[in-house]
This record gives structure tokens, C-alpha cells and sequence, in this order.
């Protein structure tokens, strides 16, 4: 009997390693384990053995099972294994072949300067603010120390609507709009457009940007001006940018400055870039002049400031190596896709 | 403003910095200097000459072979100069030398280097050089041949073997200053001279101005008055008699030529010479011109007609400042004198005239009159009357210095109201505070002493030259002390006080997120002009009555493209999209965010309405109108505004097409419109393809938007869906049907969906079939069937009402 047994597990273990597929298996399991299968002839012949020895024999069939029904598992999940490689493998696909775009459109250059600078100020407390485009001439220039006749009027070759309404050719005026509001202390940026009657070509444009800004507290110093913008150049070029202050002069600020970047191209050597100098002239700036700030209501005995002006486009063309203002405003979707 | 570097260096002895290093100081201390050209950069190896002997050259016609004696010893030296001659003293260059140029002019970055060598056989030592191989010109060196070898005259007094350059005053150096406004005292030679004196800390040392003139009497050749002293301030004039015109020496001619200016006789030089060292224009009239021996100032006529020394006949009128003898005007006051009153080479008295006109006017008058002149440039920059005698005197100092004529004693000087230096407390500690710096007292005293402000103890203040018309203010104070202390030194820190929270607005937020959703939909961000050409509303096919033709018109555009503010996005970007589509761009998709100007009144009286617009704008063979709407509604639900939207196809809108075209409607306001662009529009614009055009008014968006989201539950009840099958007229709106829907579907349809329009086979064709998918959904409970055939029941009889009938 035992002999039969073990008989049958042998050859039902080589079977099942001969097995092609699932239905080889399963017609194993069913002429093995099945209702009418061997084992099961086996287990009929129960009463043919001695009552003491059944309970050893019918172990000896369980294991027998067992074993059986182990092998049978294990050849089974090999062939769904095998089954699923051979699926996957059929589904390959060439990941080489072109992508199904899904075009997301880009920010013009000006914007993402913009956002840059905004970014930059915003985090240093300055809030981002907007005046007219479309400006009264007591704003634009008045306000700003630049009476009726003066020079700097011709200078800015200004558009003008009617003798008193002009289009504004710089941010200052919102400087102006914001002191008068009286919410001291002031920390602001104002960029927007700005026009000047100047020939298109390219490096000129009859219609700009420039980012405006301006602090005013008690005890603010020129130093804290030279602090503030050496911050946000190191901010936008990089930490190794060095800054130079020159004198120079505006109506509405004094002491006024003008500000040099060291060639963010070369670091300082001199190239192509810079011309050979090694700076690149980057913004105007000053102490806000006493006598605008006594024109926005604003005691120069109590409180001082600073302002700058930023030429938007400027800062655009380095940055991205831009060498013609023109394809700014040309909207060639070749040129602003890339960026 | 343009100096020599010598005569500055002249003016400020210790001074011995190279080109490079004045540049920097200067510049660094507020006297920017652009660049600077040194005259002999290219010149090297060039000695005085003395042609000895010519020969002919035995090969060649135009050749003569020179023995030229160079000081060190006599060279052979081919040349094909016409006016080579014995004896003449010329600029030689030896072997290895560099000259500058070619003798036609054209200059070579780094020089010519001149070898021995032979020419046609004959050994040639070295070159002799005409003025242009040497860099210049007969601008300068008017005696020099028009062509030919430089000669110089045996006054001149120059020796073989002398550094050649030297003798032509041509070891210098040209500074080129980039000078601010407010800085008229720079726009001279002694201006710069005490800039550069006090930015190396170097004394300076001035010309000394001799008393001049002889016993006669100016008082009885000529007498002056102003009679519109608004607009000149001083008027001062002397009188030389005897005058003998001639050339200047050598060392005028070499200083005018060093500054770029072509010397002509004594007494122009005079004047030019003047005008450099002091920055006062000076005009001289011939006395025997002069009727009544009188000068009067006083403003011209409108309609008067004047002939200035060119030749030119000038219009002049009541604003425009005059010149005038007792008959006649005789010159434009600051800007030209007159052809009736000009010196001639036959003068025998001349009267000069030092005056200061007002700035403004002349700048004005010169505009209008287009006439600009070195002298104008400089008076209407606004000068300082207390330099009009000055300069007057210093040119007096030179014409008996060079015998140019006898001075005659006293001078006329109407001067109304002596203008007094200012004077400015010094605030030591103000300046200080201002910069954030520590300058101590005794320091400040030392920088405003250099450039010759006086400190009275007395009083603590400090008296301000009268040329320094920019210094009025502490600040301006500060600036001095800024300068000289140095832009560099001042300390880096960050502003103390307040803390204040940095951020943007609520509408450049919303903006920011608008161009997000843009782009997200695949628009790029585009720009253009604020202003374009009134043409675009004829473009766009508007009416003449149309009100976006009212638009606020510039007063002095640069020219008609460019002459009214667009009331309207549509142009920018129809020329934007077109731009593309003529270079071949594919399936371009663009957006901008700017201003539209709307005038309240005009002409304008007060601000216009300047409201930022979004425009979208598309050609894509893939995508029509849409895809568009769903991006404006894609961009209306992230903006938070989930009010029921509608689509007005009565847009009436002559630039898009009109069977597609709608106003968008948001809570019963016009928010913008959407549509195609009018084939003819197209065609005005040259776009080939179909177009699409979406324009939003952000002020309504900023204004309606809403970020404030609550959350509801999600439920978990099962939806029930219904789908019907409608025919409708062909041409009614499905957004009639949807309007029933969410009239009659009650609190249980949640959504519903256009699955399918039909027209065709099996339809009467005046009819479309229309399908729709509707889900209804409680929140709270298992919908039944009795809930959802209700308010089927409404929606069908609703849509009966409106002829909208199942489809059998």
C-alpha cells in the first residue's frame, strides 16, 4: 500500500514538471486529487487496512496530498508568471516615438524679469503698487522738482495729450501718488509703462517699462539705499555680484547715484558683453529730494527716503541676452517660447 | 563736455595720473568722463626733419629720393609727396615707427609700423608724414597742404631731431565728460580743472587776470541798456580799438586744436579761447557798424525777419531776445550775432559783449528759430552773471597779451541785481546722517574748501559761489561731502524702522493668476503698443459713429501709427497673430494683459478710464471657437466666479464674424466677448487662417472674483441618469433648452451633458436633433424613480412650452 502510495506521488511530481500549461495541470489535479482520482482509489482501499494502522495510513495519503498540491501551486503561479511576462512583453512600446505635446504657453521675457524683481522686493517689504499710464504733468514732472521750462522736459522728449495731460515718461509720479496718501512709512515698488518719443529701433522704444521704488522712514540713509539695491542685484545677478555707485544727478533726488553692476558675463574682466569695462550701468537713484518730499506733504525734518528707477527692458535684454529691443514687442512666438 | 588732459594738468600742476586713472577718479568723485582719446596712441619714432637734398629717382616719374637730416644724423628717404622741397622742416618717421594712418584720412586701430626698406630699388629709411598720417587733419591744422607732407613754418622754430608730435601739440589727450544739468559751472575748462583739483587734493593754479585797458574811456565809444531785464540779467561790454587781426601763437592754436577747434585769427580765438577756459559765449561787433553807438536789449517783433552772420534769413518774434543798435537789430541775443554788425578782416574797433541771457528763453527761442549754436547750447544752460565780467576781462588780458589790439580802459556793465553767493548752514552732523556715514567735521571743511565754498565762522554757514547754482539744500551739501568722501566708502546696511509686510495688490494677483490660466491653456504672453494709428478702427470695419472711435489723440506722435490710444486690445493682437502667420508659425496661440484707454470727456480733461484687458487670440487648425470658451470658462471658475454665464450672439460686433459671435455675460453684465474674426478683418490683416479672438475686462473679473471656497460633503448616494433625445428648430440655442433644465430640473439634477447634435438623414431638415445626458443625485437618501420622473415630467413639458419635443 505504501509502495502504491509513493508510487503515485512520484509520478504525479513528474507530471507536473512535464506540464506545458494550466489545462496539463488541471487534468493532473483531477486524475490525481479528483473525485475519482488515484489517491482517492487509495483512500477506498481504507477498509482493506487493519483498524490500528488507518489512522497512520490516512496520514500517510494526507501528506502524500500535500506534497502533491504543493508542487501543483508552485507550477501554477510559474506559468501565470511566465504568462504575464510574455503579455507585457507583447505590449511593448517604442518610447522613443514623439511625445503627444501639450503645449503650455510662456510668459513674456518682461514678466518673468518682473516676477523676479517683485519677488525680490516683496521679500524685503516693499509692497508692489500702480499709478496711471496717462498721467497729469503736475505728477510727472512738477511734483518731482521739474518745474514748468525746465530742460529735463525736452530731455524726456514727452507725448503729451493736452498742456496739463501727458503720457507718463517714467514711474516717479506713482512715487508722488503714493506719498501723498500719507501712510508713512512708505516701502514700494511701482513698475508699469512708460512712454518717450523715441524712434523704434534696437535699443529704443517710444513705449517702456520701468520698475519704480522708493523707501521712506525716520533715519533712512544713503547707506541703507546702497544696502537695499546691492541686495537686490546679488538677489537677480548672483551672490558674487559687486555693485558701484556713481554720482550723478536727478531733480527729485539728492544726493542722486547711478548704480553699476560688475558684467555678470565676464565678473568684472571686461568683454564683449560690457564693451570692455567690466560694469554694466544698471539704475539711477538718490536720497528722495527735500523739497519733493515737502511737495507730497512729507516733513523732510522728520522723515528721509530713497527711490530708484529700474528700466525694465534693460534688465530683460542682459539677463537673457537679448541684443534687439524690436523682438520684444514683435510677439514672434519662436522668440517667446523661448523663454 | 570735451577737455585736454595737458590743460587741465596745466591748470593743476601736481596732477601726473595716466588717462585711465583721471577717468576713473573723475568719474567716481561725479564728473562722468565717457572715454577718452589719446592723440598720439599710434604715433611712435617721429622726429623733426630737415630736407637736405632732393634727387630724382632713377625708376620712377613720381618718386624723388631726400636726404633728410633727422638730429642724430641725415637718412635716405624715398617719397612721392609733391611738395617735398629743400629745406622744409617735416614730421619724419624713423625706422620701426608707427604713424596712424593713411594720408587719406582713414585711421588704423594700432597704427601703420614703417620699416626700411626700398622703394622701386632705392633704399628708403623712413617715411615723412603728411597731418592725416599723424592722426589729425587740415580741419585742425588749417596751413597743412590738401595734400602733401606736413610742412612747419621756420617760425615755429622747431630743430631736426625734435620730438616731432610735441612741436603739433599732439602728446595729449582728449577727455570726453558726460556732465549732469544742474552742473553748468563744468561745462568749462576752470569748472573741470577745480573738480579735478579737489578730487586729487591738489592745488590749482589759475590764469592771472591783469588789470587792462588805457586812459581813453569805453563811455565814449559805446553805451549799453537792457530793456527787458527778465530776460538777461547782465550785459557787459568793452572796446578794442587799433584792432590787428592776425593769426594766435602757437600755444592758442595748440590748445583750441587740443579741445577740437580749428584756430582762425586772433580775436575768434580770442573769443573761442575764452568760452573754453570760462563756459561764457563772447561776441564781438565791428564799432563802425553800431548806429548811435548805442546797444539796447530788448525783444524782437512778431514778424521780424533778421540775416545772421551765415547768410540765413531767421524769423524772429516778441519772444525771442535781441541785440539792437539805434536803428537796428544786429544780432540774436546768446545764439548768432548779425551779417550787418560782423567783424570783417578790414575792423579797426571792436566791441566785445559778455552777457547773461535767461536759459529758458534762449533754449526755447533756439528751437523755434532752429538755430543752435555752441554759444546757445551754453546759455541756455543758465550761467552765472558774476562770470560775464570775468571771462570780459580775461579776453581783454589776452587781446594785449597778443597784441591783438588796444584795449580801451573801463568796460559797460548793466547789471541790475547782483547776484550774491548763497549761504547754507553747515550741518556737519546732517550730512552725516543723511549718508549713514561718520565724516568728521574738520574732513567736510577740507572737501568744501576745495572746491572754493568759504566757511564763515561767524555764522556757521557756508557762502556758495555764485556758480554753484546747484547748491541750495542739505542735501546738495550732503552730495559734496558724498563725492569727495567717496560713493564707495559710504557703508551697505538696510533700512531700520518700521517693519512693513511686502505684497502684492489684489489685482496684480489676480492678473498674475489670469496669465496662469493663459498659459496654462497653451497662450503666450504677447506685447504691443499702447498707442497705434486711428486707420485700425477702419481695419476692424467700425462705424463712423462707433464709440471706440473715440479715442484720446497724442499732440506729438511720432508719426499717424502711432497717434491715438487704443480704446481697443483687438489690433494689437490681430498684428501680433499676423506677424506670425507671415513668418509660418503653426497654430499660434497668444495672449495680452494690458491697458485700453477710455476718455471720459474730449478733449481730455481729466484721467481717462484705463482698464486692463485680457485678449485672447488664436489660429490652430485644430481648434475653433470652443476651445476657446472653455478656456474663458476654465479661467472664470478658477477665479472663483461660479455664477450661471451666458452667451449673447447679438453681439453685434462688426470685427468678428456674425453668425459666431457672442458678448459673454456674467451675472447680467457684459464681461467681455468671444467670437471669430471677420473673414474681411482677416483679409485687412493678411491672416489666412480662421482666427479667434476672446477679450475679458479684468476690472469686473477683479471686482467678481472670489478664492473664499467652502468645502461640501461629497456624497456617496447613487446618481440616476436619463438621457433624452430632443428635436428643435435648427435654429434655436441650446442654451434655450438649458436654460429649462436649470429652471424646471429642481434640487435633484446635478449636471447635465450634450452628448450628441444631429443634423441629417431622418430629420426634417428645418430641425436638429439634439441629445442630452441628465444625472440627479440627493444628497441624503436613495433617489426613486417617482423622485426623478417628476421632475422629468417638468423639464418636458417646459421644453414643449418652448417647442422642444422628445424624439419619437
Amino acid at each position: 500500500m505504501n509502495d502504491k502510495l509513493q508510487e503515485i506521488r512520484e509520478k504525479a511530481i513528474a507530471q507536473i514538471q512535464e506540464a506545458k500549461d494550466l489545462d496539463a495541470l488541471n487534468q493532473i489535479r483531477v486524475s490525481v486529487l479528483g473525485k475519482k482520482g488515484e489517491l482517492k482509489q487509495i483512500m477506498n482501499g481504507m477498509k482493506d487496512v487493519a483498524p490500528e494502522d488507518r489512522p497512520k495510513f490516512g496520514q500517510l495519503v494526507n501528506t502524500a496530498r500535500q506534497a502533491i498540491e504543493e508542487k501543483l501551486e508552485e507550477a501554477k503561479k510559474a506559468m501565470e508568471a511566465e504568462a504575464m511576462k510574455q503579455k507585457l512583453s507583447f505590449e511593448k512600446i517604442d518610447v522613443t516615438l514623439p511625445a503627444r505635446k501639450h503645449k503650455i504657453g510662456k510668459a513674456h521675457p518682461n514678466t518673468t524679469t518682473l516676477e523676479e524683481v517683485e519677488r525680490i522686493f516683496t521679500g524685503m517689504g516693499f509692497s508692489v503698487v500702480e499709478g496711471p499710464e496717462v498721467e497729469k504733468d503736475y505728477y510727472n514732472f512738477e511734483a518731482l522738482n521739474i518745474p514748468a521750462n525746465h530742460p529735463a522736459k525736452d530731455e524726456q522728449d514727452t507725448f503729451y495729450i493736452t498742456k496739463d495731460i501727458l503720457l507718463r515718461t517714467q514711474t516717479s509720479p506713482v512715487q508722488v501718488r503714493e506719498m501723498e496718501k500719507g501712510n508713512l512709512p512708505i516701502r514700494m515698488i511701482a513698475p508699469g509703462r512708460v512712454f518717450r518719443a523715441d524712434e523704434v529701433d534696437a535699443t529704443h522704444s517710444p513705449s517702456f517699462h520701468q520698475i519704480e521704488g522708493m523707501v521712506i522712514d525716520k533715519g533712512i540713509t544713503m547707506a541703507d539705499l546702497k544696502g537695499t539695491l546691492q541686495q537686490f542685484v546679488q538677489e537677480l545677478f548672483g551672490k558674487d555680484t559687486k555693485v558701484k555707485f556713481r554720482p550723478h544727478h536727478f531733480p527729485f533726488t539728492e544726493p542722486s547715484a547711478e548704480m553699476d553692476v560688475s558684467c555678470f558675463k565676464c565678473g568684472g574682466k571686461g568683454c564683449r558683453f560690457c564693451k570692455g569695462e567690466g560694469w554694466i550701468e544698471i539704475l539711477g537713484c538718490g536720497m528722495v529730494h527735500p523739497r519733493v518730499l515737502k511737495m507730497s506733504g512729507i516733513d523732510p525734518e522728520v522723515y528721509s527716503g530713497f527711490a530708484f528707477g529700474i528700466g525694465l527692458e534693460r534688465i530683460t535684454l542682459l539677463k537673457d541676452e537679448i541684443d534687439d529691443m524690436r523682438l520684444l514687442y514683435e510677439n514672434d512666438i519662436r522668440f517667446i517660447d523661448q523663454f | 563736455m570735451r577737455t585736454s588732459l595737458q590743460w587741465i594738468k596745466d591748470l593743476v600742476p601736481g596732477l601726473t595720473c595716466t588717462p585711465q586713472e583721471y577717468m576713473d577718479a573723475m568719474t567716481m568723485s561725479g564728473s562722468k568722463v565717457e572715454f577718452f582719446e589719446e592723440f598720439d596712441r599710434d604715433l611712435d619714432k617721429i622726429v623733426v626733419g630737415r630736407i637736405e637734398k632732393i634727387e630724382k629717382h632713377p625708376d620712377a616719374d613720381k618718386l624723388v629720393v631726400c636726404q633728410v637730416n633727422v638730429g642724430s644724423g641725415t637718412i635716405q628717404i624715398v617719397t612721392g609727396a609733391p611738395n617735398a622741397q629743400e629745406g622744409a622742416l617735416v614730421p619724419v618717421v624713423l625706422d620701426g615707427g608707427r604713424v596712424a594712418g593713411g594720408h587719406d584720412g582713414t585711421r588704423t586701430e594700432g597704427g601703420i609700423k614703417i620699416k626700411a626698406g626700398k622703394l622701386r630699388g632705392v633704399p628708403s629709411n623712413g617715411m615723412m608724414c603728411s597731418i592725416e598720417e599723424l592722426g589729425s587733419s587740415r580741419d585742425l591744422f588749417p596751413e597743412a597742404p590738401e595734400s602733401g607732407l606736413y610742412i612747419f613754418a621756420p617760425e615755429s622754430g622747431v630743430q631736426p631731431g625734435d620730438d616731432a608730435i610735441e612741436a603739433l601739440g599732439l602728446h595729449d589727450t582728449a577727455i570726453e565728460y558726460e556732465i549732469t544739468s544742474n552742473r553748468v559751472d563744468c561745462f568749462s575748462i576752470l569748472g573741470l580743472a577745480r573738480e579735478a583739483a579737489a578730487t586729487f587734493h591738489l592745488d590749482k593754479k589759475f590764469p592771472y587776470v591783469p588789470a587792462t585797458g588805457d586812459s581813453d574811456d569805453v563811455n565814449n565809444y559805446i553805451s549799453a541798456e537792457i530793456v527787458d531785464d527778465d530776460l538777461c540779467s547782465r550785459y557787459t561790454a568793452r572796446v578794442v580799438k587799433d584792432v590787428k587781426i592776425a593769426p594766435s601763437p602757437a600755444w592758442m592754436q595748440k590748445r583750441l586744436r587740443s579741445q577740437g577747434i580749428r584756430p582762425i585769427n586772433n580775436l575768434v580765438d580770442i573769443t573761442n579761447y575764452v568760452m573754453l577756459e570760462y563756459g561764457q559765449p563772447m561776441h564781438a561787433y565791428d564799432l563802425d557798424t553800431i548806429a548811435g553807438h548805442k546797444l539796447s536789449v530788448k525783444r524782437a517783433s512778431d514778424g521780424d525777419v533778421f540775416t545772421t552772420l551765415d547768410g540765413q534769413e531767421r524769423n524772429v518774434d516778441h519772444d525771442t531776445l535781441m541785440i539792437c543798435d539805434g536803428e537796428k537789430q544786429v544780432g540774436i541775443a546768446g545764439i548768432m550775432g548779425g551779417e550787418n554788425s560782423m567783424i570783417t578782416d578790414n575792423v579797426k574797433t571792436m566791441v566785445f559783449e559778455a552777457a547773461c541771457f535767461d536759459g529758458t528763453n534762449i533754449r526755447l527761442s533756439s528751437k523755434r528759430i532752429g538755430l543752435r549754436t555752441d554759444a546757445s547750447g551754453i546759455f541756455e544752460k543758465g550761467l552765472d552773471p558774476n562770470n560775464a565780467m570775468e571771462a570780459m576781462n580775461r579776453a581783454c588780458a589776452l587781446v594785449e597779451e597778443l597784441g591783438a589790439g588796444t584795449v580801451v580802459g573801463g568796460a559797460v556793465d548793466i547789471y541790475p541785481h547782483k547776484r550774491e553767493g548763497l549761504r547754507i548752514p553747515f550741518e556737519p552732523d546732517r550730512y552725516n546722517a543723511m549718508l549713514g556715514t561718520d565724516v568728521d567735521r574738520e574732513t567736510q571743511l577740507q572737501y568744501f574748501k576745495a572746491i572754493d565754498l568759504v566757511y564763515d565762522e561767524a555764522t556757521n554757514e557756508m557762502v556758495i559761489p555764485s556758480w554753484r547754482q546747484d547748491l541750495i539744500t542739505y542735501a546738495d551739501m550732503a552730495e559734496e561731502v558724498a563725492r569727495f568722501y567717496g560713493y564707495d566708502k559710504i557703508p551697505t546696511t538696510l533700512p531700520k524702522g518700521t517693519s512693513t509686510a511686502g505684497k502684492l495688490s489684489y489685482k496684480k494677483r489676480i492678473e498674475a493668476k489670469t496669465r496662469e490660466v493663459a498659459q496654462f491653456a497653451g497662450y503666450s504672453q504677447a506685447m504691443t503698443y499702447s498707442f497705434e494709428s486711428p486707420k485700425v478702427f477702419d481695419k476692424l470695419l467700425l462705424a463712423a459713429d462707433a464709440p471706440e472711435r473715440n479715442a484720446i489723440t497724442i499732440a506729438n506722435p511720432l508719426g499717424e501709427d502711432f497717434s491715438i490710444m487704443r480704446t481697443m486690445s483687438l489690433n494689437g493682437m490681430l498684428t501680433s497673430l499676423a506677424t506670425n502667420a507671415n513668418r509660418r508659425n503653426k497654430n499660434v496661440h497668444l495672449y495680452e494683459m494690458a491697458n485700453i484707454y477710455l476718455p471720459k470727456a474730449l478733449p481730455l480733461t481729466e484721467l481717462p478710464d484705463e482698464r486692463m484687458t485680457l485678449t485672447l487670440g488664436f489660429y490652430d487648425e485644430k481648434e475653433d471657437f470652443f476651445d476657446l470658451k472653455g478656456v474663458v470658462e476654465e479661467l472664470l471658475s478658477t477665479m472663483g466666479m461660479n455664477e450661471k454665464l451666458s452667451y449673447d450672439a447679438n453681439a453685434g460686433r462688426p470685427y468678428l464674424h456674425p453668425g459666431r459671435q457672442a458678448n459673454i455675460i456674467y451675472n447680467g453684465k457684459v464681461l467681455g466677448f468671444i467670437g471669430e474674426v471677420h473673414p474681411l478683418v482677416r483679409a485687412n490683416y493678411n491672416l489666412g487662417e480662421r482666427t479667434y479672438i476672446a477679450v475679458i475686462d479684468m476690472p469686473q473679473v477683479v471686482e467678481q472674483a472670489s478664492f473664499d471656497r467652502k468645502y461640501t460633503p461629497i456624497t456617496n448616494f447613487p446618481a440616476s441618469t436619463r438621457d433624452l433625445s430632443l428635436l428643435t428648430k435648427k435654429d434655436m440655442e441650446v442654451g434655450e433648452i438649458e436654460a429649462v433644465f436649470d429652471r424646471e430640473g429642481g434640487q435633484y439634477l446635478e449636471s447635465y451633458e450634450l452628448f450628441d447634435v444631429y443634423v441629417g438623414a431622418g430629420i426634417d431638415p428645418d430641425y436638429k436633433s439634439v441629445a442630452y445626458s441628465l444625472t440627479f443625485r440627493a444628497k441624503d437618501k436613495n433617489l426613486a424613480d417617482t423622485d426623478v420622473n417628476e421632475a422629468m415630467d417638468r423639464i418636458i413639458n417646459g421644453l414643449s412650452a418652448i417647442d422642444v419635443n422628445m424624439r419619437s
